[in-house]
């Protein structure tokens, strides 16, 4: 277990080079800001003003927002492109009938829709978890289509001469053989969920770290953006890292080369 | 005695567009016995491949009828085993899983499923790789995994369409001889295509050589050699002088009628 365990973590000489090129990247960081070269703040200022947003109990308040926000529509886009990208990828009448709207809507950015979102569905939470929904349903969808579509057909006439019906196919091939192109698509979608969340709060919310940033504009509070940057940053990397061990977990049997 | 598997006058068209027509299969007819061994050898477009996937049930014919046991095909089903030559196992699926996934569909028990498929991968030498998935296994590996599949479910005929055609020249030797032995404690009626003269001649009762353009049943070669056959009989005169026949109908076919006529308009 714990030999299989290991094998989700990089190897150690690439651990050190990345621990080593982050260094170096803060020490630049601390020598460019300390000499005034530029005039940001500083790592020391930036980490005390993440205690203190800490402490305060503003930044967790913050991190809740923002991830309850980007989790509601995320999980409701996926939910439902699943099943309508197996209905699109299996009956050539919804494909015909809902492709050219998905074609359409993935060309329109998300946050082209808040406008609109705003003066139909108010300033509640609800025009931005739309707008996040929107994002990981569009990513998702296609992903699905494309996965049913591509399964190999010789798998299905092998399910077919073992006695299986359309049923049992769908059930038992398609969709073991498009989970590989679902969960890529689903990491897309979570990827455009979490950008479209933090421009979504800076636009318009009153709560979030996209929200925070654009508040410590106006008073140009420098450190208080850093920290949301950052904060962003790992958490967008957190959950994709956990996207992608969910998906070398559900994929193991794929032939990498 | 009444045949096991019959074609019948069976004919495939391929719509090219354009108005125009390619014939794949002209109006083959053969009869092939309860039990027998029978393989296919032809050029490419011979319609080999198009016959065995009528006969499966995977194509319809454009003209004429297969029938199993005097009952007409109209779709694929579990008495009759398809071996493919890309093995078409299931990647997600270990070798037990893929073996037991016709009982699965069938409703077979748990208990009953597990032995059965023990059984068919003790067979195929497969017995330490059971829950092994498939990109563990080599191309010679998978192919015997497919025929435990294909087997588990009790077919009557197995449909085999050039299963060795991917693998190296050793493996293939290896798993003709597999195959036979399978087939001798296992008998079942077995229509096997393959490119391969020399394996056609190896395996069979019969060797049924096609011809292209169109594609059409061109000679059948009775093999008249004792089972089981090994090394000796591979290396024997008798063989040599059946392969010469087979490679001769294979390789200096007469052009067909059609052909000629085609030849002789340029």
């Amino acid at each position: 277990m714990a030999k299989s365990l290991w094998r989700y973590f990089p190897d150690p000489a690439l651990l050190a080079l990345n621990g080593g090129a982050f260094a170096v990247g803060l020490a630049g960081w601390a020598l460019v800001t300390h000499f005034g070269v530029v005039g940001l703040p500083g790592p020391g200022e930036v980490f005390s003003r993440a205690v203190d947003l800490v402490r305060s109990g503003q930044l967790p308040v913050d991190i809740f927002a923002s991830l309850r926000r980007v989790l509601t529509g995320f999980l409701l886009g996926v939910v439902l492109a699943i099943p309508v990208g197996f209905l699109m990828g299996w009956y050539k009448v919804a494909r015909g009938l809902i492709e050219p709207y998905v074609q359409f809507f993935r060309m329109i950015p998300p946050l082209a829709v808040i406008p609109l979102a705003i003066v139909t569905m108010g300033i509640d939470e609800a025009p931005k978890i739309f707008v996040i929904f929107l994002a990981s349903f569009l990513s998702s969808v296609v992903a699905t289509y494309q996965g049913v579509i591509s399964v190999d057909k010789t798998l299905i006439n092998a399910a077919r001469v073992l006695g299986a019906k359309d049923g049992t196919i769908f059930w038992r091939v398609i969709i073991p053989a498009s989970t590989p192109f679902i969960l890529v698509g689903i990491r897309i979608g979570l990827g455009s969920s979490w950008a479209t969340v933090v421009a979504a709060e800076l636009i318009a919310a009153q709560s979030g770290l996209g929200f925070r940033m654009q508040q410590a504009q106006l008073y140009y509070d420098l450190p208080t953006i850093f920290v949301s940057l950052i904060v962003i940053g790992i958490l967008g990397l957190i959950m994709d890292r956990f996207l992608l061990f969910a998906e070398r977990k559900l994929t193991i049997w794929q032939e990498r080369v | 005695m009444k045949p096991k598997i019959s074609f019948q006058g069976v004919s495939r068209q391929f719509d090219l567009g354009h108005g125009e027509a390619f014939l794949a299969l002209d109006r083959l007819s053969l009869d092939i016995a309860d039990g027998e061994f029978v393989t296919v050898v032809g050029p490419s477009g011979c319609g080999k491949s198009t016959a065995m996937n009528i006969a499966a049930g995977l194509m319809k014919p454009s003209a004429g009828a297969v029938l199993v046991d005097g009952v007409e095909v109209s779709g694929p089903g579990p008495e009759r085993g398809v071996i493919f030559q890309q093995y078409a196992l299931f990647p997600w699926l270990t070798v037990q899983e893929n073996v037991e996934f016709g009982l699965k569909i069938a409703g077979v028990e748990r208990a009953e499923r597990k032995r059965t498929a023990d059984h068919f991968i003790e067979l195929v030498g497969l017995s330490r790789f059971a829950d092994a998935l498939p990109k563990m296994l080599s191309g010679g590996m998978k192919q015997r995994c497919a025929i435990a599949r294909a087997y588990a479910v009790n077919p009557k005929i197995l449909l085999m369409d050039e299963p060795f055609g991917a693998l190296d020249a050793l493996t293939r030797v290896q798993l003709q001889d597999q195959l036979l032995s399978t087939w001798s404690r296992e008998r079942r009626t077995v229509m096997f295509i393959t490119h391969d003269v020399d394996e056609a001649v190896y395996l069979a009762n019969r060797v049924i050589v096609m011809a292209a353009k169109p594609g059409r049943l061109h000679r059948i070669i009775d093999v008249g050699l004792p089972y089981p056959r090994n090394e000796a009989i591979r290396l024997s005169p008798e063989f040599a002088a059946i392969r010469n026949s087979v490679w001769h109908e294979v390789y200096h076919q007469h052009a067909s009628q059609t052909e000629q006529k085609a030849l002789e308009e340029n």
